[in-house]
C-alpha cells in the first residue's frame, strides 16, 4: 500500500525532476561509506563532496581501490552511504526505502557495465525490455520502444540474436540501448571500452559522445585517458578522497 | 495490470525452465511420482472401502441378524442324554418376536445345513438354506428366473428349490436349471426359480461373524439352495450327528441357525437389537447365540477403512515431500546459478518482490506441471490394478483436487525460500558474481 503511493509519489516527482534542483543532477555532500570488517572497520570513501550538473560529461578515474566501483554503486542508488547526504533530482536516497531504489535506479538511471551483463536466456529485444518491464510499461509499447532504441545503436538486424551470437562490442551496444529504455537523465557507465578492442571502444565512446549531445548526463568510469579527455570534467579519487575536481563551468 | 504482468512472468519463467529442459523435467519428476502415488493409493483404499461396505450393504443396513452359536462344552456334564446337546435360536424365539417387538417389518427364520447337491452325475458343495417365502425382503439379491418361494410351498412342504446363479453355472453348464430335479441326501427337488447370487458367509465372516456354529464346514461351498422351511424340518430333522475321534459321538439338536428381523428404518436398528437382546437373554440361559448388526459393521469399516486410507495416503504423501525436497534443492542451485542475473535484475529496477514472483512462479510452474501430468498417471495406475490386479479401485473428485492442491502447495512452500533468498542477495555482490 505504502509502496504504491511512494510510486505515484515518484510519478509526480519525475514531471518537474529538473525544475527543483537549479540544473543539479546529483549532489554529494560530505558522503562517507565504511565496511565493518571483523572489528576493523574499512573506510572506503571518506568526505565525498560532489556536484554534477545535468547534462554532464563526468570521468571518474583513480588506481583500483580508490573506491571507484563504490562510488558508481553510490550514484546508481545500489548501495546507501554510512553518514552525510546524497542528492538525487531533489531526494535524499540515505532516506529511501529498498524499493524506492529500485524504482529511482529503474527510473532515473541507466548502468552500463564492463562486462556487459545482457541477460543470456533473452534476446536483443528481450535484454533491452527488461528495466521498461519493472517500470510496468505494456508489453506491446516496450516491444516497440525496444526495437527502436536497438535500432539506433545499430542492431536494427539482430533483434532476435542471443547474447552470445553477437560480438563484445554488439553486446555492449545492446546495453547501451538497454540503459536508455526508460530514458534515464543520468548514464553511468563502468569501464564501458575495458572489455573491447579499440575500434568497438571507438564506437561505443562516439555513441555515448552521442548522448552526452542529446543531453544526457554522463558519468563514466575508466581507466582509459582517452575518455577522460573527452569528457568535460575530470574527478580523480585517491583513498576514497576527492584528488582534483577542476570546478565545473 | 497485475494478471498482465503475471503472464509475462510465467512466460518469462517457462523460457528459464525450457533452457534447462533435463533438470525441469527430473525435477518434475519427483512431484509426478508423488502426485500420482497420492491418488493411486487413495483410489485403491477407497475401491477396498467401498467394496467392504458394499458386502455389508447386502447384509442390510435395517437388518438384525441372530444366529446361533454353539455354547462352551462344559454344560455336557449336567445333561441327562450323556451325548445329546441341545442349544441355538428357536421357533418360539421367533415367535416371541413377533409378538413383543412392535416396530419390527418381517421377521425371517432360516436353517441353514451344509450339504452336496447333485445333478445328473455332477456334484457340487452347497449350503441348504431352509426358509421362509418373505426371505427375498431381507436381501438385495433379485430373482433372474422363475419364482421364489410361495406360502403355499411352505403349507405344503413342496419338494422345490431356488438356485442361486453360481449354484447354476456349476451344476447346469448349460442345461436350463427350471424344471430340473436336484438331489439333496437322498431326495429330489425340482428347481422352480434363479436368484442372484450374494455371497452373505463371506461378508458376516470377514467382519468378525467368524465362528458361528455352521461356518466352520461351509468354506468350500459354491452357492445357496432356497427349500422351504417346513420341507427341510422333515426331511432333514434337527438333529445333527458328529463323529470325533476320541469321545465317540456327539449329536445336536438345533432348531434355527438363523433369525433376521428386518426393522422399518435405519433408526430403529440400534433401539430394536437392545430389546431383542434382552429379550433372548432372558430364555437362553446358554450362551448360545450372537447377534450381528450390519449397521454398526458399517460403522466400523467405515472407520477402519478411514485409518487405512490415511496410512496409504502419508506413505504416497511422504513421497511427495521428498519430491517437494528435491525442487526446492534444485530451485537452490538454479539461484546461486543465477545469482548474476539477479543482480542485473536489480540494477535494472527489480523490487525484492518481483525477484521472488519470478523465482516462485518458476517453482510453481514446475509443480503444477508435475501435478497435471501426475494426475493422469495416478489415474492411469488404479485402471492397471483393477484390469489386471482384480482389486477394485475408486478415484474421487476429492483425492484429485487433494493432489493438486497438496502439488500447489508444495510449490509455494518449497518456492518461496529459494525465491527469498534470491531477493535478499546484495545487488552489488550478484553484480560481480562469476
Amino acid at each position: 500500500m505504502e509502496t504504491r503511493d511512494n510510486e505515484a509519489a515518484m510519478r509526480d516527482r519525475d514531471v518537474d525532476k529538473t525544475n527543483k534542483t537549479n540544473g543539479q543532477a546529483l549532489r554529494m555532500d560530505r558522503l562517507c561509506k565504511s565496511y565493518q570488517l571483523g572489528s576493523m572497520e574499512l573506510k572506503v570513501l571518506r568526505d565525498i563532496d560532489l556536484t554534477i550538473n545535468n547534462g554532464e560529461y563526468i570521468a571518474i578515474m583513480g588506481p583500483s581501490g580508490s573506491g571507484k566501483s563504490t562510488l558508481l554503486n553510490m550514484i546508481g542508488c545500489l548501495d546507501r552511504p554510512t553518514s552525510g547526504d546524497y542528492w538525487l533530482g531533489g531526494e535524499n536516497v540515505a532516506l529511501l526505502e529498498d524499493d524506492d531504489l529500485s524504482l529511482i535506479r529503474g527510473a532515473r538511471i541507466g548502468f552500463v557495465f564492463q562486462s556487459f551483463n545482457l541477460i543470456s536466456q533473452l534476446n536483443v529485444v528481450e535484454n533491452i525490455e527488461v528495466p521498461m518491464y519493472y517500470q510496468g510499461c505494456s508489453e506491446r509499447e516496450s516491444e516497440q520502444r525496444a526495437k527502436k532504441l536497438a535500432d539506433m545503436v545499430g542492431l536494427g538486424d539482430r533483434l532476435k540474436h542471443r547474447p552470445t551470437e553477437l560480438s563484445g562490442g554488439q553486446q555492449q551496444r545492446v546495453a547501451i540501448a538497454r540503459s536508455l529504455a526508460n530514458d534515464p537523465l543520468i548514464i553511468l557507465a563502468d569501464e564501458p571500452t575495458g572489455n573491447l578492442d579499440s575500434e568497438s571502444g571507438a564506437e561505443i565512446l562516439k555513441i555515448l559522445d552521442r548522448l552526452h549531445n542529446e543531453g544526457k548526463t554522463l558519468i563514466v568510469v575508466t581507466h582509459d585517458p582517452g575518455i577522460a579527455k573527452t569528457a568535460g570534467r575530470l574527478v580523480e579519487l585517491f583513498d576514497g578522497r576527492i584528488k582534483r575536481q577542476p570546478k565545473s563551468e | 495490470m497485475f494478471l498482465f504482468r503475471f503472464k509475462r512472468t510465467a512466460k518469462l519463467g517457462l523460457k528459464s525452465l525450457w533452457m534447462h529442459k533435463l533438470r525441469s523435467s527430473l525435477t518434475t519428476l519427483g512431484i509426478i511420482f508423488g502426485v500420482s502415488s497420492v491418488i493411486a493409493m487413495l483410489a485403491i483404499g477407497e475401491g477396498a472401502s467401498q467394496e467392504a461396505q458394499a458386502q455389508i450393504a447386502r447384509l442390510g443396513s435395517q437388518n438384525i441378524i441372530i444366529k446361533t452359536a454353539k455354547p462352551p462344552e462344559e454344560q455336557d456334564v449336567s445333561g441327562q442324554d450323556e451325548s445329546m446337546r441341545e442349544y441355538g435360536l428357536t421357533y418360539a424365539d421367533a415367535e416371541r418376536f413377533r409378538n413383543s417387538i412392535p416396530n419390527v417389518e418381517v421377521i425371517v427364520p432360516s436353517r441353514l445345513i451344509p450339504q452336496q447337491a447333485w445333478y445328473r452325475n455332477r456334484k457340487v458343495a452347497i449350503e441348504i438354506v431352509g426358509t421362509v417365502p418373505w426371505y427375498p425382503e431381507i436381501t438385495p439379491a433379485q430373482i433372474k428366473l422363475g419364482r421364489f418361494l410361495t406360502s403355499i410351498d411352505l403349507h405344503h412342504k413342496q419338494s422345490i428349490c431356488v438356485v442361486d446363479e453360481k449354484v447354476v453355472d456349476e451344476l447346469f453348464l448349460f442345461d436350463d436349471p427350471l424344471g430340473q430335479d436336484i438331489k439333496l441326501q437322498s431326495d429330489y427337488y425340482r428347481v422352480v426359480g434363479v436368484v442372484q447370487s450374494q455371497s452373505r458367509g463371506e461378508a458376516a465372516e470377514a467382519l468378525g461373524g467368524g465362528d458361528s456354529a455352521e461356518g466352520k464346514g461351509q468354506g468350500a461351498n459354491v452357492g445357496n439352495i432356497y427349500i422351504p422351511l417346513t420341507t427341510v424340518k422333515n426331511r432333514f430333522g434337527e438333529i445333527s450327528i458328529q463323529f470325533s475321534g476320541s469321545s465317540g459321538r456327539s449329536v445336536e439338536r438345533v432348531e434355527l441357525q438363523e433369525i433376521t428381523v428386518k426393522v422399518g428404518s435405519v433408526d430403529e436398528v440400534l433401539p430394536t437389537r437392545d430389546t431383542l437382546e434382552t429379550l433372548l437373554d432372558r430364555f437362553h440361559k446358554k450362551n448360545d447365540y450372537q447377534v450381528i448388526v450390519p449397521l454398526e459393521l458399517l460403522k466400523q469399516a467405515k472407520a477402519t477403512q478411514r485409518i487405512f486410507s490415511i496410512v496409504l495416503g502419508s506413505i504416497a504423501a511422504i513421497s511427495l515431500l521428498v519430491g517437494g525436497i528435491g525442487i526446492m534443492n534444485i530451485m537452490l542451485a538454479t539461484v546461486s546459478e543465477r545469482t548474476r542475473e539477479i543482480g542485473i535484475r536489480r540494477a535494472l529496477g527489480a523490487k525484492k518482490r518481483d525477484i521472488i514472483m519470478q523465482f516462485l512462479s518458476e517453482t510453481l510452474m514446475l509443480t503444477l506441471l508435475g501435478g497435471i501430468l501426475g494426475i493422469s498417471l495416478g489415474s492411469f495406475i488404479p485402471y492397471m490394478v483393477q484390469q489386471f490386479g482384480k482389486m477394485p479401485t475408486v478415484i474421487t473428485g476429492e483425492s484429485l483436487l487433494l493432489a493438486f492442491g497438496i502439488s500447489a502447495g508444495i510449490g509455494v512452500i518449497f518456492g518461496l525460500y529459494p525465491a527469498y533468498r534470491a531477493a535478499n542477495m546484495d545487488p552489488i555482490e550478484s553484480l560481480r558474481h562469476e
